[in-house]
């Protein structure tokens, strides 16, 4: 189990000067899935995005497979790196089979139009997500839960080693947030690797291997999920008192519960 | 702690299905013609053919369809003229140039309009957004001003429609990319400034004859085409038409934003300065040709999205077929409806906006 994608001492600033973070290096293996956690702001999706090569680090670099891809091409990189990103849907009435198509772009020529090949990859990339009977709807007639599973098709479709996923579960209800989870455990255990930036400490200990938490523009902890959700850890970063809880057999887990003193407003 | 089973239900048919409130019962609500675009596409390809030659039949000189196909015939096989020399004139001479002309515009502009609808992933954009007919009339108004030579008008009319694109893709260019919003706001700047330019020379060219011709010019007709600017022009613009057609799907994939389409391997920069190229020339070349023709870059598209649907591999053929038979359509009746001959510009919009007012009513698209 090697590693896969790695960032090494990168830092990201806005052209203005505002730094997003500084100094932040972590190593993701193969299989693993590794999530982000961290307040609003810390910068989780501009680090997705430096490891997708969509933007340049202002410092450090990105390594896929040990080679820097600084200097790869978009089909290059996206060979190897999906990546699902927070959206709307499209502005044009797309069907939903023809979106998950536009996954297989970095496999074809730039005159070439998909073969009947891609068509069933498309279709086998919905068939692995659930979604198979939303294949001739359009895109903007679908719930923001199915656009989500709609993307990560899109992502499969692209047949990549590795799957970036930029706050999948945000804006879906319970149902949605444990379905899409659940798709992410299936990619993991068919050797996907998965880095997934996340707003949920729970869903973080159900699904990964490893987490890290960015907080002022660095990485506060990082390790297995056990290690790093803590109640300490957890108030440092998101200043909220928490309790972490066992579930036992069958489930035999942590889940990490917000816990709020008793409400000012009615004090006797 | 007792373990809630909610959780573990949801888990054991998790994947299998998606209840969404809309997913359940929502027929599909695909039209015919975007499961059968190839019908679509067979379908206009007839009434562009018919439109055609009703429009070699029609004109101030009526000639009936067997002389029209005589003297097809005859420019081409060695046959005896038993009819008016004039009606073979009328036909070889000038009507095809000018059913070519309009055909070979009309599919620019429209498929040009299609592409950049997907671009600017706005179908309120048309290929006019950066500023390139703007730039053109300029061009060709100052040629005006300054010669009587058509060649000089079309020549400099070219030069500066695809100068005020390059100015508008110049200002655009953030760290060396071009974000689609900067794009257009500097389109709006290059049109806006191309505009007053041309203003000023309408208001110092001579009013008695030098005005009226740029005016005339501006509003754009297929009266003065001619055999020659078929040759150099045709060429270009049916080129670039192909080349537009050729990253049809990759257009697809660039309206899911520039960010997304990296992501999935399109190198967008670069598609995106083809796509502009394309159009430009092709915009250009047409102004060149016809003047300025607007309204069919925006709306045939929509035409087109009504029929087949938004996905570029079927919408880009359907507009150069669409935005063709439209042209021709327009031009026979701007050059039969009245005693002078009608400006197309006029007519396109005149003709154009009270059809697509009705199927826009008619249809409620989804974009």
């Amino acid at each position: 189990m090697g590693c896969r994608i790695s960032v090494e001492d990168i830092a990201f600033n806005y052209p203005g000067g505002a730094t997003v973070f500084t100094g932040i290096s972590l190593a993701v293996d193969e299989g693993c899935v590794y999530s982000l956690l961290g307040p609003n702001g810390t910068g989780k999706s501009t680090l997705l995005k430096c490891m997708a090569g969509l933007i340049s680090p202002s410092h450090g670099r990105v390594h896929l497979d040990g080679r820097d891809i600084a200097g790869m091409q978009p089909h290059e990189i996206a060979r190897q790196v999906g990546f699902v990103p927070q959206t709307q849907v499209s502005p044009f009435p797309f069907m939903v089979r023809d979106i998950v198509l536009m996954g297989r772009a970095s496999h074809l020529g730039p005159f070439a139009t998909p073969s009947a090949e891609d068509e069933e990859i498309a279709a086998d990339a919905l068939g692995r997500v659930g979604i198979s009977h939303l294949a001739d709807r359009p895109c903007t007639g679908i719930s923001g839960g199915e656009w989500q599973l709609v993307l990560i098709a899109r992502a499969i479709a692209q047949r990549p080693g590795i799957l970036l996923l930029d706050e999948p579960t945000s804006h879906l209800d319970l149902g949605n947030q444990v379905r899409v989870l659940d798709v992410i455990r299936g990619l993991a255990e068919d050797g996907m690797t998965i880095v997934v930036a996340t707003h949920f400490p729970d869903h973080a200990l159900l699904t990964s291997n490893q987490v890290a938490i960015l907080k002022d523009q660095r990485i506060l902890a990082m390790g297995s999920p056990e290690e790093v959700i803590g109640e300490d850890t957890m108030h440092r970063a998101y200043g909220v008192d928490v309790r972490i809880l066992h579930l036992d057999d069958p489930f035999n887990r942590r889940i990490c519960v917000p816990v709020m003193g008793p409400s000012r407003g009615t004090a006797p | 702690m007792r373990q809630s089973s909610t959780s573990a239900d949801v888990q054991t048919n998790g994947g299998a299905t998606v209840t969404g409130t809309a997913a359940a019962n929502q027929a599909h609500n695909r039209s015919w013609g975007e499961q059968h675009p190839g019908t679509i596409l067979m379908l206009l390809l007839g009434v562009l053919g018919v439109l055609a030659f009703v429009a070699l039949m029609v004109g101030r000189y009526m000639i009936p369809p067997e002389t029209v196909i005589a003297a097809l015939l005859s420019s081409v096989f060695p046959i005896e003229e038993t009819w008016a020399a004039t009606a073979t004139s009328a036909v070889v001479n000038v009507r095809i140039p000018r059913i070519i002309a309009g055909l070979l515009v009309g599919a620019g502009l429209a498929i040009s309009g299609a592409s950049f609808q997907g671009m600017f992933r706005n179908p309120l954009v048309s290929s006019q957004i950066l500023g390139v007919a703007s730039g053109a009339g300029f061009g060709a108004a100052i040629g005006i001003l300054l010669s009587d030579s058509l060649v000089l008008v079309q020549i400099l009319s070219f030069v500066f429609g695809l100068l005020a694109v390059g100015m508008a893709y110049g200002l655009s260019r953030v760290r060396s990319t071009t974000p689609i919003l900067m794009l257009v706001l500097s389109g709006i700047v290059i049109t806006s400034l191309f505009s007053a330019l041309t203003s000023m020379v309408k208001y110092v060219a001579d009013p008695m004859n030098k005005m009226p011709a740029i005016v005339f010019w501006l509003l754009g007709s297929l009266n003065h085409v001619s055999a020659p600017d078929l040759m150099i022009l045709g060429p270009i613009i049916a080129v670039s038409i192909v080349g537009l057609l050729a990253v049809r799907w990759r257009i697809n994939v660039l309206t899911m934003g520039d960010e997304e389409a990296r992501a999935l391997g399109v190198n967008t920069e670069r598609l995106k300065v083809v796509i502009i190229l394309l159009s430009t020339v092709i915009t250009a070349a047409a102004v060149c040709m016809s003047g300025i023709i607007g309204w069919i870059g925006l709306v045939i598209p929509h035409m087109g999205r009504m029929l087949v649907g938004p996905d570029n591999r079927y919408l880009l053929p359907i507009s150069v077929l669409l935005g063709g038979a439209f042209l021709i359509a327009v031009d026979t009746v701007a050059r039969t409806a009245a005693p002078a001959e009608i400006p197309i510009g006029i007519l396109t919009a005149v003709i154009g906006a009270p059809i697509f007012a009705v199927l826009l009513r008619r249809n409620n698209p989804g974009w």
